[in-house]
């Protein structure tokens, strides 16, 4: 052993620790930020690492010193950009983006050194070390494509860019994906046996695998999705790790990969949905449709701005339940400004946070907070449900699923057992929302058929702005 | 280094990944994803060893400058979008009321 063989050990060791110690701080409230910063230092380490066992061994070109810099400008610029400009209700998306671009990464130099075998390859080439390099070659080109793919899909979808057609909600997609499984089975032992012309058929078909397994999954389980292929992008990562002989590769991967996995289990719980009825259950919507938990609305109540104000006004407690609508209406700060109103009155004010609310767990709580509202009103569904009969006014603003009594009541629907507000025991229920379009499981939501629940209807932020207005009228919040 | 520990290395840095994160609040399920997936953005080493190993081979310098491209998009990115979102969380002792 050389010193830069042993510098570079010392290195990894470091950075596979403080990496591990940043995803494990990353769960825990207090000390997110920090783990969030370690694991960036890690991830900076490793590079100098890197860089420096090269120097201290081969050297680097001046050609590839170029080609370095080049991609790293480049990447690092458009990361940072777009990671300062995006808006706190895109983040979803924005991760889904991130994501879909590891996998390519990896994808790329799986492609890379397959086409053109790197030295180390060739110098000790044994029967059973190319067949190592040619399986982790094949896998890291899998789950890349699928995860490039896949992710690019569902930030298309959570954009609004791509919609769910048709023929995916039929059996017909089943036919179509095991076509491309299939062939991408055929493609990845073809290329095994040696055959590298057939890389390409591989890059092909399991890019149309991650776009055929994703196109059909309906906006509600889009967070699940883009958890699961966060975590296949660590396997890739993991596989290019073999690829390139890199055990800081592995691990790292690896961890990624599992704790992934972990986390996306957490969400179906949330969510009350098994991995395998998201990722072939198609959208929940196709199902709801033999349901008989669907039909029309018989008793819809719907009530003026100032109706509104005038039971807000004599309320005692409040709780506001948010959810996407608000994101996309960008009401967060508006909706501050009214319970600052309420509070001056000395009205309780709560937030309840259903777990799935938005389009991705926490996604509420990132929002209000970007809104400066208190993290203590902030409750949690089992902490706030015993809450509701005692609660004057219930707030629905842009949340459509999360409050549907269905999922305790209606065996047949398909939402049934999701863990759900009970906002109905609340005395009055105001529901804020644009029209009577269904939620994203393309459910009807029995709560606005219910005697106690008001439909106000209109953009959620301009509605809380005449909100303020009214408020104002009333004298709430002016002392 | 053998393919046998390598496979080691994969087994065990699967089973620390299942155990870093027991429960974690809903609140921090968004912010942990980004920045796991900022982390699974270090294939960029692999993109720099074919980089530095391309020996002026040109196609491969340019697959593996895209690669890292691509690797550090999703790297500084993803710190950078998870920094933010974090911020959010340690303003709040400050604004209380």
């Amino acid at each position: 052993m050389n010193l830069p063989v042993i510098i570079k050990f010392v290195i990894d060791l470091l950075a596979v620790l403080l990496l591990a110690l940043g995803i494990k701080g990353l769960s825990k409230v207090k000390s997110a930020r920090d783990a969030n910063r370690l694991a960036a230092f890690a991830m900076s380490l490793s590079v100098l690492g890197l860089l420096s066992y090269y120097l201290g061994t081969s050297g680097i070109a001046i050609q590839s010193w170029i080609w370095i810099i080049i991609g790293s400008i480049i990447g690092s610029l458009f990361g940072a950009i777009l990671a300062k400009k995006v808006p706190m209700t895109s983040m979803p998306e924005t991760v889904a983006l991130f994501n879909g671009c590891g996998g390519m990464s990896s994808l790329l130099v799986a492609l890379g050194v397959a086409i053109f075998p790197i030295s180390s390859a060739q110098e000790n080439f044994d029967f059973f070390k190319s067949f190592i390099n040619e399986v982790s070659i094949s896998v890291s080109i899998f789950v890349g494509a699928i995860t490039f793919t896949g992710s690019i899909v569902a930030m298309a979808k959570l954009q609004g860019w791509l919609s769910t057609p048709g023929w995916t909600q039929s059996k017909v997609r089943h036919f179509v994906n095991i076509v491309f499984a299939v062939a991408s089975l055929i493609a990845f032992f073809d290329l095994i046996n040696g055959n590298t012309s057939s890389i390409w058929l591989l890059v092909i078909v399991s890019s149309l695998l991650g776009i055929g397994v994703t196109l059909p999954i309906g906006g509600a389980d889009m967070p699940v999705v883009i958890s699961l292929l966060n975590s296949y992008s660590g396997i890739a990562a993991a596989a290019a790790g073999f690829v390139v002989d890199s055990q800081l590769l592995i691990v790292a991967g690896a961890m990624v990969g599992a704790a992934g996995l972990i986390l996306t289990q957490v969400m179906c719980k949330g969510m009350n949905r098994s991995l395998v009825s998201v990722l072939f259950g198609g959208s929940l919507s196709a199902q709801s449709t033999a349901s008989s938990g669907s039909g029309e609305y018989t008793n819809i109540t719907s009530c003026s701005v100032e109706e509104c104000a005038l039971t807000l006004e004599a309320a005692n407690k409040v709780i506001i339940v948010p959810g996407y609508g608000l994101a996309v209406a960008q009401a967060q700060h508006t909706l501050r400004e009214v319970t600052k109103k309420l509070e001056q009155n000395g009205i309780e004010v709560v937030y309840a946070i259903h777990p799935v609310a938005g389009r991705m767990p926490g996604h509420m709580n990132v929002l209000l907070a970007e809104a400066d509202v208190p993290y203590e009103q902030l409750k949690e569904m089992d902490v706030v449900n015993p809450d509701f009969p005692a609660t004057d006014v219930v707030l629905v603003l842009g949340a459509n699923d999360v409050v549907n009594p269905q999922a305790k009541n209606d065996r047949s629907s398909p939402l049934y057992g999701m863990p759900v507000l009970d906002v109905q025991e609340a005395r009055t229920v105001f529901v804020i929302k644009r029209g009577m379009s269904a939620g994203y499981s393309g459910i009807k939501n029995d709560l606005f058929d219910l005697p106690n629940t008001s439909m106000v209807f209109g953009d959620a932020k301009k509605i809380l702005n005449d909100l303020i207005g009214e408020l104002k009228d009333l004298g709430v919040g002016e002392k | 280094m053998s393919f046998i520990s390598l496979l080691w290395v994969l087994l065990l840095g699967s089973l620390l990944g299942l155990e870093l994160i027991g429960k974690v609040p809903p609140t921090l399920h968004t912010p942990l994803m980004s920045g796991a997936n900022a982390i699974s953005g270090i294939t960029m080493l692999a993109a720099l060893t074919l980089i530095v190993k391309a020996e002026g081979n040109i196609p491969l310098l340019i697959i593996g400058s895209v690669s890292l491209g691509f690797a550090l998009f999703n790297v500084v990115g993803g710190f950078f979008v998870t920094d933010r979102m974090l911020a959010m969380f340690s303003r709040k002792p400050s604004n209380k009321k």
